[in-house]
């Protein structure tokens, strides 16, 4: 087995008085991918956060690549090869596509061209303001943006939330690319259990801050009866008529 | 693959807008700067005036780089104004009289002092940050008060002997030269502030003001971003500064005051914030609507200053320039 990309330990965490993660310890390797499932504020985005160093532990240790980064401001996070695309997009309104791409560029192979070749929709609306992008573009440019800073890992907080289900295909398909072409390693916070599951290979879920299942992302799928108990069957169900109807 | 549904109806048109507006001078830019450059042979009697108002132009472009690109409201710009000045005064009161000395020298110790403030400014946001801008600005003003040995306190500095500019062209009383050298200076630096905006720093400071939780996801540390952005903003205003000193070879007390902090605030909104050319014509608009209102009622000429003010802002964003954006963008669309 090889030494970990990102390795957390015992992470705790929270907002004022309330402590939202307990103890989560969770391990990536290079190339890997793991999904990140729960039903919403059982702390998904939080961990996200605190992986980026907006948030701070209140204990715990986070690693990267053998070092320990817990308190590392989040954009030297960044320099070192932590991506994160947030949930919401939050492209800058007043910025084109490629000031956007501009603005966030940093030496390596992700280049301009390169995320216009992997996102054509972009390409055609470089001139364009963030504020004039429909969701899916914004999402296709939250992504693309985050590759400009030649991540070697990427999380990615719900990028399907709020699309149309013709948009959640391409944007899906973007990602699976980025993760089977490129090789890039990802952790997927979804709330579509299935398409989460379907792509990645590892799984926790999270519950009240607390690691509830840990396993294989192939297996958990499979069991019907645990991905019940654990995300609600009625969640997956629609879902699967999502995918259905495309 | 599939396409996504496009919510811009003719995107060619609109991208091709954009990219015009956004990286090409706008006519409104165009016609600023003919005018100005026309005013020398339109308005003989009025170049120190119009010299003036040039000045105060890149004083405010130097406070749109901050509040309009960046975000940060600034309560006492004044200070560095007022370093610039005294600093390319007192260099010329000592025998180093040549005016870009005077402008280098203004530029370095406004930036330097603009980096130390940074220190302090670049960690606060909302009344925090205007309480402590002002404070900068009393302090400067007070400490050169009491300093009269050195900045000649309330009487102001004296006994400047400003050089021929390149050695060749010595100041007029006319302005003549002032003029054309004040016009060089500003244009020069306007092109700079206009590539910086448009730069990949600028653009993170836009980045800055629309998002700041966003900009360190991007592997951009925001507090050196605004460090920066204060530095070269004191620095730019120290060079304004320089230039109403070199230009009136003088330098007065007020140059420090809260007045002139505020007055700069006003000439941004009135000529519209977040686009370099609107502190330019605001400042236009200001300095020769003060002279004139001033000539018809030495007293009450604030209130007709207040009155334009308000109606200004009332008619919409974006300033004078706001409106004048969108009344072209009408007569472009034949409306």
């Amino acid at each position: 087995m090889s030494e970990p990309l990102l390795d957390v330990a015992g992470l705790s965490t929270g907002y004022g008085d309330s402590l939202v993660l307990e103890n989560v310890s969770l391990t990536i390797e290079k190339g890997r991918s793991l999904a990140v499932l729960g039903r919403n504020g059982m702390g998904k985005s939080t961990l996200m956060l605190s992986l980026m160093g907006h948030l701070s532990a209140r204990s715990g240790r986070i690693s990267w690549r053998g070092a320990e980064i817990t308190r590392v401001a989040p954009d030297d996070r960044v320099k070192s090869g932590l991506g994160w695309v947030p949930q919401g997009r939050e492209v800058f309104p007043s910025l084109t596509v490629d000031e956007h791409l501009a603005i966030a560029a940093r030496p390596g192979r992700w280049t301009k061209s390169r995320i216009y070749e992997q996102f054509p929709r972009l390409a055609e609306r470089r001139r364009n303001l963030g504020r004039q992008l429909s969701g899916g573009e914004q999402q296709m440019l939250a992504i693309g943006r985050t590759l400009m800073t030649n991540p070697d890992l990427l999380l990615l907080d719900e990028p399907l939330e709020g699309l149309a289900p013709v948009i959640v295909k391409e944007i899906a398909s973007r990602i699976r690319q980025l993760m089977n072409e490129e090789g890039l390693t990802i952790i997927l916070v979804e709330q579509h259990t299935r398409f989460a599951l379907e792509l990645t290979e590892q799984v926790i879920v999270l519950e009240r801050g607390r690691i509830i299942h840990s396993g294989t992302s192939r297996a958990l799928l499979d069991d019907v009866a645990a991905l019940d108990r654990l995300v609600g069957m009625r969640r997956l169900r629609d879902h699967a008529a999502t995918h259905d109807a495309e | 693959m599939v396409a996504l549904a496009p919510r811009i109806p003719a995107p060619s048109v609109v991208a091709r807008h954009l990219f015009l507006r956004r990286s090409r001078w706008r006519w409104e830019e165009i016609a600023f700067w003919l005018i100005a450059a026309a005013s020398f042979f339109l308005f003989p009697g009025h170049h120190v005036l119009i010299t003036q108002a040039l000045i105060s132009g890149l004083f405010v472009v130097s406070l749109d780089l901050l509040l309009g690109y960046s975000g940060i409201a600034s309560m006492g710009h004044a200070a560095f104004f007022g370093i610039g000045a005294y600093t390319a005064g007192i260099l010329a009161q000592q025998g180093w009289g040549d005016p870009l000395l005077g402008l280098i020298g203004g530029a370095i110790v406004a930036g330097a002092f603009g980096a130390l403030c940074s220190l302090l400014v670049a960690r606060l946001h909302g009344a925090a940050l205007l309480t402590v801008t002002l404070g900068i600005g009393l302090l400067c003003y007070e400490l050169a008060n009491k300093w009269s040995s050195l900045t000649g306190g309330d009487d102001g500095l004296q006994g400047m002997i400003v050089q021929p500019v390149l050695g060749l062209f010595a100041f007029d009383i006319d302005g003549n030269v002032g003029f054309i050298y004040a016009f060089v200076v500003i244009f020069i630096f306007y092109l700079l502030a206009r590539r910086l905006v448009n730069s990949p720093f600028g653009l993170a400071l836009t980045g800055i003001r629309e998002n700041i939780r966003r900009v360190p996801a991007l592997g951009i540390s925001v507090r050196f971003q605004l460090m920066m952005a204060f530095t070269i903003s004191a620095a730019v205003a120290g060079v304004a500064g320089a230039l109403l000193a070199e230009t009136t070879q003088y330098v007065a007390l007020e140059v420090l005051s809260f007045d002139r902090s505020i007055s700069v605030l006003i000439m941004l909104v009135l000529g519209g914030i977040g686009n370099l050319v609107g502190g330019m014509v605001g400042a236009m608009v200001f300095i020769v609507a003060r002279d004139q209102l001033a000539a018809v009622n030495p007293v009450y000429w604030n209130f007709w200053l207040g009155l334009i003010l308000c109606v200004v802002v009332m008619s919409g964003a974006g300033g004078i320039v706001g409106f004048l954006r969108r009344l072209g963008d009408r007569i472009g669309n034949g409306r």
